[in-house]
C-alpha cells in the first residue's frame, strides 16, 4: 500500500509534481501513466525518499520510506537500469545490495535464476545490453521478496520475449497479493498489464480509475461508411441526431452518435446502397492522448493531432 | 524465465525478516570495495610506490651522505628517508577514497544504494569505516616494509634507525594512522563534491598545490600556514625529528583529525539533506 497526500515537488521555479494524492492498493498492478515529463519518475523518487517533497507526504505501508527498518524486505524498486557501477560483476552487484539488508547469498542465486541471468552472472555490468540491464534491475528489486514493487518503465529496451516476461512477472507479483506500481508512457502496454490506472500530466493527477472503466468511458465509437449516395446518407444521419464528418474520399463519411446497426437500418429504410459499413473504436492510445493533450510537456510543432 | 517461483523457497524466510543493521551495511560496503578493479590497482600502486620509491630514495640518499654538509648531516632523518615514498603513494589512497563514493554518483549507483539503505548516514559511516580500515592495514604494512627495506639499504652508508630508537616505532605506525585519516578526508571530499574530477582536484590541491603555494609566502605568513596546514600537521605523526615551524607529532595529528571531522560533518549534513 502506497499513499500520497498533497505531494508537491518544486525544482527552482519548475513544479514537477503538483498536489498529488493517490493510493496504490495491493493485489493488483497499478499503471502509472503519463507523457514524458509528466512527473512519474519524480513521484517515484519521492516515494523512495531519494528526493524530499516540497509539501505533502507519502508513505509505504504506513511509514515514510526513510523510516523503514528493512527497506528491501518491504519495497523493491527499479528506477534506472543503468544506476549501477559498470565495473562490477552482476552477481557482486546483487551481493552488495543483498548484504546491506542482511539477505543471504542463496537469494542472490534465486533472483539471478528468476531473471534468467545465471549465464551472465560473472560478466561486468557495463557490457550488458539495455535489456539485460533491465533484468538485472528487476532481479535487484526482487531480492528482498518485498510486498511493494515499484518499476519505472520496466519494458524499456526489452525485446518481445523480455516484454512478455515482464508482463507475466508483474501479473504474477500482483496475483501473490503484492502492491505493484509500474510507470509507462504507453497506454497500450498498460492496457495489457495493469488493473488500475493513475494518469498524470504536468504533475497533476488526471485520472484514478480502473483500466476497464477507462476503456469504457474513453472509447469514442464511430462508424465508417462508404456509399455512392454518401451525401444523402449524411443528411439522413444528421436528421437522426448524429454528427457526420467527411472521410478520406468523396464517397466516405465518418458518423458518430449512431452505432453501425442504426446506420444500416437508416440506409435500408431510404434505399441507400452501402459498400462499406465499419464500426470504429478509438484506440486506447488515442483516448489517452485525448486525455493528456493539454498536459504534454513538449508538443511537436504542427502536430497533426 | 517464468514468472513462477518469485517468492523464497525456504519456509523460514519470514522468520529471517529482521531490521537492517549497521553491520549489514558494513558488509555491503566491504563487498562493494572488493568487487571493483580500481581498489586492487590503487592499493597496488600504494604498496609499490611506498616501498619502491622509499627504497630508491633511501639508497640514493645514503650514498650521498658522505658528501653532505655538517648541517645536512645534523638533520639526517633515516626514518623520514625510508618513508619518503609514502608522500607520493598517498595520492593513490586519496584518489581511491574519492572514487569509492563519487563513482557512485557518476554511475548512478548512489540512487540504488540510497534506496536499499535510506538512512544515508549509515552508508557514509560504513563506507568510511571500511575504507579507512583497509587503508590503515595496507598503509601501515607498506610503511613498515618500506622502513625495514629502507634501513637495510641505508645501513653501512649512513646512520640508520631501528624500531627501538626513541620515536621511531611511533613514526612507523603513524604512517598507517595518517593514511587512515587521509582516507576519511577523501571519502568526505567525494561526498561533498560528488563529481570525481572535482573531488580529486580538491584533494591534489590540499595535499600538494596549496602547501606548495604557501612556500612562496613571506615567512611571517608561511610559518603558521606550514605549521597548521592539516595534512602537513598530520604528517608530523610520521616524523622522528620535527622540522622547524611544525607541531609535535600528536598535536599535529590532532589538528588533522579536527579538520577531517569538520569536513566530515559538512559532508554528512549535505548528504542527508540534498536530493540524490
Amino acid at each position: 500500500m502506497i499513499e500520497a497526500r498533497g505531494l508537491v515537488k518544486r525544482y527552482g521555479s519548475t513544479v514537477a509534481v503538483n498536489e498529488l494524492s493517490f493510493s496504490v492498493r495491493p493485489g493488483m498492478v497499478t499503471g502509472f501513466l503519463g507523457p514524458n515529463g509528466a512527473g512519474k519518475t519524480t513521484t517515484m523518487r519521492l516515494i523512495l525518499g531519494l528526493d524530499a517533497p516540497t509539501q505533502g507526504s507519502v508513505t509505504v505501508g504506513g511509514r515514510s520510506y526513510r523510516d523503514l527498518p528493512a527497506p528491501m524486505r518491504e519495497v523493491g524498486a527499479l528506477l534506472d537500469a543503468k544506476a549501477l557501477h559498470g565495473g562490477r560483476r552482476a552477481r557482486d552487484h546483487l551481493l552488495c545490495l543483498a548484504h546491506s539488508n542482511g539477505i543471504g547469498r542463496g537469494r542472490v542465486e534465486e533472483v539471478l535464476r528468476i531473471a534468467g541471468l545465471e549465464g551472465v552472472a560473472r560478466r561486468r555490468a557495463k557490457g550488458f545490453s539495455l535489456g539485460m540491464g533491465q533484468r538485472l534491475g528487476i532481479a535487484a528489486a526482487l531480492l528482498g521478496d518485498p510486498a511493494v514493487l515499484i518499476f519505472d518503465e520496466p519494458v524499456n529496451g526489452l525485446d518481445p520475449d523480455g516484454i512478455h516476461w515482464v508482463r507475466t512477472l508483474l501479473r504474477t507479483l500482483a496475483a501473490e497479493g503484492r502492491t505493484v506500481l509500474v510507470s509507462s508512457h504507453l497506454m497500450s502496454e498498460m492496457a495489457l498489464t495493469a488493473d488500475h490506472l493513475l494518469v498524470i500530466g504536468k504533475g497533476r493527477l488526471i485520472a484514478d480509475t480502473s483500466v476497464e472503466e477507462f476503456v469504457r468511458s474513453s472509447s469514442r465509437q464511430s462508424v465508417h461508411v462508404r456509399s455512392p449516395q454518401a451525401a444523402d446518407l449524411a443528411a439522413r444521419c444528421r436528421e437522426a441526431g448524429a454528427t457526420v464528418q467527411a472521410g478520406t474520399g468523396p464517397d466516405v463519411i465518418e458518423i458518430t452518435g449512431l452505432d453501425s446497426a442504426e446506420v444500416g437500418r437508416l440506409a435500408a429504410a431510404h434505399g441507400i446502397t452501402l459498400s462499406e459499413l465499419i464500426p470504429v473504436r478509438a484506440s486506447l492510445e488515442e483516448a489517452f492522448m485525448e486525455l493528456t493533450r493539454d498536459s504534454v510537456e513538449y508538443q511537436a510543432a504542427g502536430a497533426t493531432r | 524465465m517464468t514468472g513462477a517461483a518469485i517468492t523464497r523457497t525456504s519456509p523460514d524466510y519470514r522468520a529471517a525478516f529482521r531490521p537492517s543493521t549497521f553491520g549489514d551495511v558494513l558488509r555491503s560496503e566491504w563487498t562493494k570495495l572488493r568487487s571493483v578493479r580500481s581498489t586492487f590497482w590503487a592499493l597496488t600502486v600504494t604498496v609499490v610506490l611506498g616501498i619502491g620509491l622509499g627504497a630508491l630514495i633511501s639508497a640514493v640518499s645514503a650514498h650521498g651522505y658522505a658528501r653532505f654538509s655538517p648541517s645536512e648531516k645534523l638533520s639526517w632523518d633515516p626514518t623520514g628517508v625510508s618513508g619518503a615514498g609514502m608522500y607520493i603513494a598517498q595520492l593513490a589512497i586519496a584518489v581511491l577514497g574519492v572514487l569509492c563514493i563519487s563513482s557512485e554518483y557518476s554511475s548512478g549507483m548512489i540512487r540504488t544504494s540510497l534506496i536499499v539503505v535510506p538512512k544515508r548516514g549509515r552508508i557514509l559511516a560504513a563506507k568510511s569505516l571500511v575504507f579507512a580500515a583497509v587503508t590503515f592495514v595496507v598503509g601501515g604494512v607498506t610503511n613498515f616494509v618500506a622502513f625495514i627495506v629502507g634501513q637495510a639499504l641505508i645501513a653501512g652508508h649512513a646512520p640508520h634507525a631501528a624500531l627501538g630508537d626513541p620515536g621511531v616505532a611511533r613514526a612507523v605506525a603513524g604512517g598507517g594512522l595518517y593514511l587512515a585519516a587521509l582516507a576519511l578526508l577523501s571519502v568526505a571530499a567525494g561526498t561533498l563534491l560528488r563529481r570525481p574530477a572535482a573531488a580529486i582536484a580538491a584533494m591534489v590541491a590540499v595535499l600538494f598545490v596549496l602547501p606548495g603555494i604557501a612556500q612562496a609566502l613571506p615567512d611571517s605568513w608561511r610559518n603558521p600556514v606550514t605549521e597548521f596546514w592539516p595534512t602537513q600537521a598530520g604528517a608530523q605523526i610520521t616524523s622522528v625529528h620535527p622540522a622547524a615551524h611544525s607541531l609535535q607529532p600528536w598535536p599535529g595529528f590532532g589538528v588533522m583529525c579536527l579538520f577531517v571531522a569538520i569536513v566530515y560533518a559538512i559532508a554528512w549534513t549535505l548528504l542527508d539533506r540534498r536530493d540524490a
